[in-house]
């Protein structure tokens, strides 16, 4: 009895160690990022990405939640983030005089971003869960471009009378004069406070960082992981698919829409155009996923950091900008998924053999109720 | 053995279009039995595995397990009910650890909710500890714990069919299903999932309904046997008179 004891403390402690290598690496990186920043290492360019990589992870992994350990393409995770930013940036725009403390605020809109996301992310996964695949990513795609047409399209203002809302112009509200403009159709919100900050979107990302490994290493993940690798047996083992794949499915919206409340409280005019919130956001998140490594969360981080910085490291060399990028991916893809690499870096411990491993299997599949029982 | 029956099918049966791919299916198991079931291929067998862990709603008849009516369920409500399954093409959370398969299996048994997991509380690590231990205890008895941190889809065939077994014990059923356990074995390794089987109708107490074609198998451990041929019952008896009744080798060999 007590080898069975020794065993089952030996594999508590090993997902808890792997926990704490990913959030101690992201905590260096703060680290060695602030004394650069006091020595002045880092230029003013530099300095602008430092919250865009932070809601960059936090998406990331968020994603990394459907994609990897769900197992379901999802496309509509800019879609969440839009919904994120818009109520979070409403909140702090009209609550900006009634709660003069700028962290209570924040904190507040943070929360109030995430739920509103979460909100969205459980009410289109009921019907949108029950496809897989192709299917799946092909809907999550058009509700992501819905919900961006909706919101950079409406105008919302209130008054007296209360809220006004229209989809043609702002005159049409019919505003009273004490009114005030929400959101401005296509313009977006304007003024919202600046509350980001690097030191806000770290601790954010650890939280999420936690969260996420946590809900991995616990039984629902656990659930979560059984329905990815063979849904017929797991219902076979009593495992309540809808429930668990809905459960990831808003865990993983209500972390998009934190990353969605630091990117509108770090930018001026808040608008939703193709160019933020469209799909080819949401594949590049995807891309962020793919090449960190599906199922690996600390190396969504890595993808979602190093890709977001290259861009910027390499303007000096502007005519080979995209060149060097593309080659990076391509080194990238290599080393997280040609087998010769998961074999070295297996032999090197720095490869967690169970959890991730052989990634062909891995990659969203079609659960497929219909085939041979 | 005693004289409870754990499983009973009434007239069962189901209509695929104008197939009736299985009819007026009756069977009745005792606690602790071995009961096989046989017949060539397309004969029905699986389907009626299917209509037993709800795969299927049945057109006709119903099953009852310890009284209760299990057909019509949903497979996640009939397995809650006490009915555990194996699959013919093995079916195993291959991206998981050997230990989180079977972990998936205890789902049910050991609870707390998804906050108490995300936030680690007391209950959380309680749990797992007690998860663990009892996952540990089930792969000793299948002489898979020292693979446990294996990744399934490494083991060996023969171990995958193990811990197929032994997660579907994890959910402590009243009634285990293996569908053609012995599939794609050599002499060698069906001679130990034999000892195998006994061990798990012995050790668990546990009532056990197999498919399979390995007539060696069969006529080894069954005490029961089954016959179905186009979605009909043939013969039905204690294997020694069923194996030699003219009618069932004649369905196998032919004329």
């Amino acid at each position: 009895m007590s080898e069975l004891a020794k065993n089952s403390k030996k594999n508590l402690n090993k997902s808890v160690q792997s926990e704490i290598t990913t959030l101690l690496i992201v905590a260096v990186a703060f680290v060695i990022v602030e004394i650069f920043k006091s020595v002045g290492l880092i230029n003013s360019h530099v300095q602008g990405m430092l919250v865009p990589l932070c809601y960059y992870s936090i998406v990331a992994v968020s994603l990394n939640l459907v994609v990897g350990i769900l197992g379901d393409l999802s496309l509509g995770h800019a879609g969440f983030m839009c919904v994120g930013a818009y109520a979070s940036s409403i909140f702090s725009v009209v609550t900006k005089d009634a709660i003069p403390s700028t962290w209570l605020r924040f904190t507040l809109a943070i929360i109030l971003g995430g739920i509103f996301a979460a909100i969205f992310g459980f009410l289109i996964g009921i019907p949108v869960l029950r496809l897989s695949g192709d299917y799946l990513a092909i809907v999550t795609l058009a509700f992501g471009e819905i919900i961006k047409n909706i919101l950079g399209s409406i105008y919302v203002g209130y008054d007296s009378n209360g809220i006004h809302m229209s989809f043609e112009s702002t005159s049409s509200l019919n505003l009273e004069e004490d009114g005030k403009l929400l959101i401005n159709g296509p313009l977006g919100i304007s003024g919202t406070p600046k509350n980001a900050t690097f030191e806000v979107g770290v601790v954010l990302l650890l939280i999420t960082l936690v969260v996420v490994l946590n809900f991995i290493n616990s039984r629902g993940g656990r659930a979560v992981m059984s329905v990815r690798d063979n849904r017929i047996a797991a219902e076979s083992v009593g495992i309540n698919v809808t429930k668990y794949k809905l459960i990831a499915f808003t865990l993983s919206a209500f972390f998009a829409g934190i990353a969605g409340v630091l990117y509108s409280h770090n930018i001026a005019v808040l608008a939703a155009s193709s160019k933020n919130f469209g799909y080819n956001m949401s594949i590049l998140f995807l891309v962020f996923v793919v090449l960190g490594g599906i199922g690996n969360i600390r190396g969504s981080v890595i993808a979602a950091v190093v890709l977001t910085l290259l861009p910027e490291l390499l303007r000096s060399m502007n005519d080979y900008r995209m060149l060097i990028y593309s080659i990076v991916l391509i080194l990238m893809m290599i080393f997280t998924s040609s087998p010769k690499m998961i074999e070295y870096r297996e032999k090197h411990g720095l490869h967690r053999k169970v959890k991730a491993g052989n990634k062909k299997n891995n990659v969203p599949k079609d659960a497929g109720g219909e085939e041979n029982v | 053995m005693s004289d409870e029956v754990v499983l009973k099918a009434e007239n069962l049966g189901v209509q695929f279009g104008g197939l009736k791919a299985v009819d007026n299916f009756n069977i009745e198991i005792k606690k602790g039995q071995l009961y096989g079931l046989i017949g060539p291929n397309g004969a029905g067998k699986t389907t009626i595995f299917n209509l037993l862990t709800g795969v299927y709603k049945p057109t006709e008849g119903y099953a009852e397990l310890c009284g209760k009516k299990i057909t019509g369920l949903s497979p996640v409500k009939v397995n809650k009910m006490g009915v555990a399954r194996t699959f013919q093409n093995i079916r195993l959370f291959s991206q998981m650890s050997v230990l989180d398969n079977v972990k998936v299996g205890l789902h049910n048994r050991y609870k707390y909710g998804t906050f108490q997991g995300i936030l680690r509380l007391p209950k959380y690590r309680k749990t797992e500890r007690e998860m663990d231990a009892e996952a540990f205890r089930i792969l000793k008895i299948f002489d898979l714990d020292q693979e446990a941190s294996f990744m399934s889809s490494n083991l060996p065939y023969g171990k995958q069919r193990k811990l197929e077994i032994a997660r579907a014990l994890a959910t402590e059923p009243k009634l285990l299903l293996l569908d053609e356990p012995a599939a794609g074995m050599n002499p060698n390794e069906t001679a130990e999932l034999m000892d195998t089987i006994k061990l798990v109708r012995d050790k668990f107490d546990m009532t056990i309904l197999l498919i399979e074609h390995d007539m060696h198998l069969v006529s080894g451990i069954c005490e029961q046997l089954t016959v179905l041929n186009f979605g009909q019952v043939l013969c039905q008896g204690d294997t020694k008179s069923v194996l030699t009744n003219p009618e069932v080798v004649k369905a196998y060999l032919g004329d």
